[in-house]
């Protein structure tokens, strides 16, 4: 029991976006979301995180309809970290980490030792322990997405659903983000792209074309050159890498 | 940046920051009394203020007293009260719009607030206090309802929030001088100048009471949502995903925002860039997180403006510049820097 989309569908005007999708998440385990561009993966996710209403369908966290549960009390459930958020204000790493703790503080409470201990474990997770005074604009891509990690675990949620947390890092901070996405004691959803990535770090995968899921398993199940000759339009081979014991795809051309 | 959390840092630090906006504020205000063509030591204002509470009981000029509790004291509480007032709703606009040039005149509420009072004067609604504020508050909260709506229609994106403001200004500026001149006789038209400049001559305490109310229940609403206001820093998503109801955190500090606005408009006339210039300044001394910035901004807006107004008093002889001169002289040059900067960092 975690998270679970029931038919879900999510329109932008006229435009279906989110097809009729059902898919559940298991507890504690990485689930990759595939697909190619404006396949929809990323409405989906906020549809998952609870910031969009679907259209039709539903989404369920451990069995209760999501749009019955309260904003604070989802948020202290499932945290997101978006791709690419950025902020003008002149904020260090503290303050944003810091911002985890919104959902489990009133407005007017003081800040206790469990925040503090949630703030201190998310950061030294994320190995920023000792960079806590350092002002976000000074930061590089790779580590304002551990910052984000770092907040979303703040929260201290059971399901973390992450927007394609590696897109625009150099592949050192792709590795790493995935890393340790992949060791955190939470349920992920994750969109990716590269799809070897994908077979390395994922439990199982689901992949979206148009709108709809169209696979859904273990790695080894979905990915298929078939199907990504039919999703992605590539050819490719498939098989199992001697080194790391994943599946591996070579691209044809 | 945030200068004080890293020169004295902790609780000591803003205990004794607060102490000393205080002492600044009170001087600030001593000197507002204190200058006009007939001088007034600062001695003779704080013992006025003490007789009057019944603490001391020192002797002073009939005339001294008089100028004080009639005129003086009064313009420079309503300063200082406008001057939070504007700089709160321009940090929390802000926040809000993620726009660090946002503030009310700049949006055009401030010139709605002006087109709904000028209705009432000129249309004759009957120009008491409350119906004045009442027809700004109108007009604000049209202004703001046309700046949200076609900053939303066009897709929303911080940029296009300031470019419907500027829409707004124009539609709210071009109302007025309709009504202005297709209504107004010419004692009419010279009373709407004060509106459009802003003037601190002619409040007195009844208007210092309203104020005063509306900027103290202002700034404990923005207050209770100055951890929401936090969380808005990497956007509505953002601040969604982490618990906070964005629509409904809006729709109150908008409401909020433009309380405040029309009241201080409908008193003083719009007065532009203070809600632009002292929140960036506040943010300097104490840093981004809103339990800190605004109070900050409520301490150096207040003091900025008694301070602008003196300066509008002062600068000519035998003359009072509007206010809204002064603090557009200010303003308009550390606009051009946050633009200038702004763009070098995109």
């Amino acid at each position: 029991m975690t998270i679970r989309a029931e038919n879900l569908t999510w329109k932008a005007g006229k435009t279906v976006i989110v097809d009729d999708v059902s898919l559940a998440a298991e507890p504690g385990k990485m689930l990759g979301l595939l697909g190619p561009n404006g396949s929809g993966k990323s409405s989906l996710l906020r549809l998952l995180a609870g910031l969009r209403r679907a259209h039709a369908g539903q989404v369920t966290l451990d069995g209760a309809d999501l749009s019955r549960i309260g904003r604070r009390a989802l948020a202290r459930r499932v945290a997101l970290v978006e791709q690419h958020a950025n902020t003008d204000a002149n904020v260090t790493v503290l303050d944003v980490v810091r911002l985890g703790r919104t959902p489990h503080r009133s407005a007017l409470s003081p800040w206790t030792s469990a925040d503090d201990t949630a703030v201190e474990t998310a950061l030294s997770r994320v190995g920023l322990t000792e960079r806590r005074g350092q002002f976000w604009q000074t930061l590089s891509g790779g580590e304002r997405q551990r910052v984000h990690i770092a907040r979303a675990l703040a929260q201290a949620p059971s399901e973390i659903i992450l927007d394609e947390p590696t897109n625009h890092l150099d592949i050192q901070h792709q590795i790493e983000i995935l890393k340790l996405v992949a060791s955190l004691p939470v349920t992920s959803i994750v969109a990716l792209h590269d799809l070897n990535h994908a077979a390395m770090f994922c439990d199982r995968l689901a992949v979206m074309n148009k709108g709809k899921l169209v696979a859904m398993g273990t790695p080894e199940e979905v990915l298929t050159e078939d199907l990504l000759r039919e999703v992605f339009g590539i050819r490719c081979h498939i098989e199992r890498s001697p080194h790391s014991g994943k599946l591996h795809i070579h691209y044809l051309f | 940046m945030s200068f004080i959390s890293r020169k004295f840092g902790g609780q000591a630090g803003l205990g004794l920051l607060a102490l000393l906006s205080l002492l600044l504020l009170a001087l600030a205000i001593g000197a507002g009394v204190g200058t006009g063509e007939l001088p007034i030591p600062l001695d003779t204002t704080y013992f006025a203020i003490t007789n009057r509470l019944g603490w001391t009981a020192v002797p002073l000029d009939r005339i001294h007293e008089s100028v004080i509790w009639d005129y003086r004291l009064s313009r420079a509480l309503v300063a200082a009260c406008c001057g939070a007032g504007l700089a709160l709703c321009g940090a929390i606009l802000q926040s809000l719009l993620r726009n660090p040039l946002a503030e009310p005149y700049v949006l055009g509420v401030s010139a709605g607030a002006s087109t709904g009072a000028v209705s009432i004067i000129v249309l004759g609604l009957g120009a008491g206090t409350v119906t004045l504020s009442a027809g700004a508050f109108a007009g604000s909260l049209a202004a703001f309802l046309f700046v949200v709506l076609l900053a939303s229609g066009a897709r929303g994106g911080a940029d296009r929030t300031i470019l419907a403001g500027v829409a707004a200004s124009q539609l709210f500026n071009a109302l007025t001088s309709y009504i202005v001149s297709t209504s107004a006789n010419a004692q009419q038209a010279r009373d709407v100048m004060f509106w459009l400049l802003g003037s601190f001559g002619g409040v007195r305490w009844p208007e210092f009471q309203l104020v005063l109310v509306m900027v103290i229940l202002g700034f404990a609403i923005c207050l209770y949502y100055a951890r929401a206001l936090d969380a808005f820093a990497f956007g509505d998503d953002a601040a969604s995903s982490l618990g906070i109801s964005v629509s409904r955190v809006r729709v109150i500090l908008f409401a909020v925002t433009a309380m405040m606005t029309a009241t201080i408009v409908s008193m003083v006339g719009s007065i532009g860039f203070v809600g632009l210039v002292v929140p960036h300044a506040a943010r300097f001394i104490v840093g981004p997180l809103h339990m800190r910035l605004l109070p900050a901004c409520v301490a150096v807006g207040a003091i900025f403006m008694v301070l602008a107004d003196i300066v509008s008093r002062v600068i000519l002889p035998q003359q009072v510049l509007p206010i809204g001169v002064v603090t557009a002289l200010i303003g308009v040059p550390f606009f051009s820097v946050i633009l200038y900067r702004a763009k070098r960092a995109a």
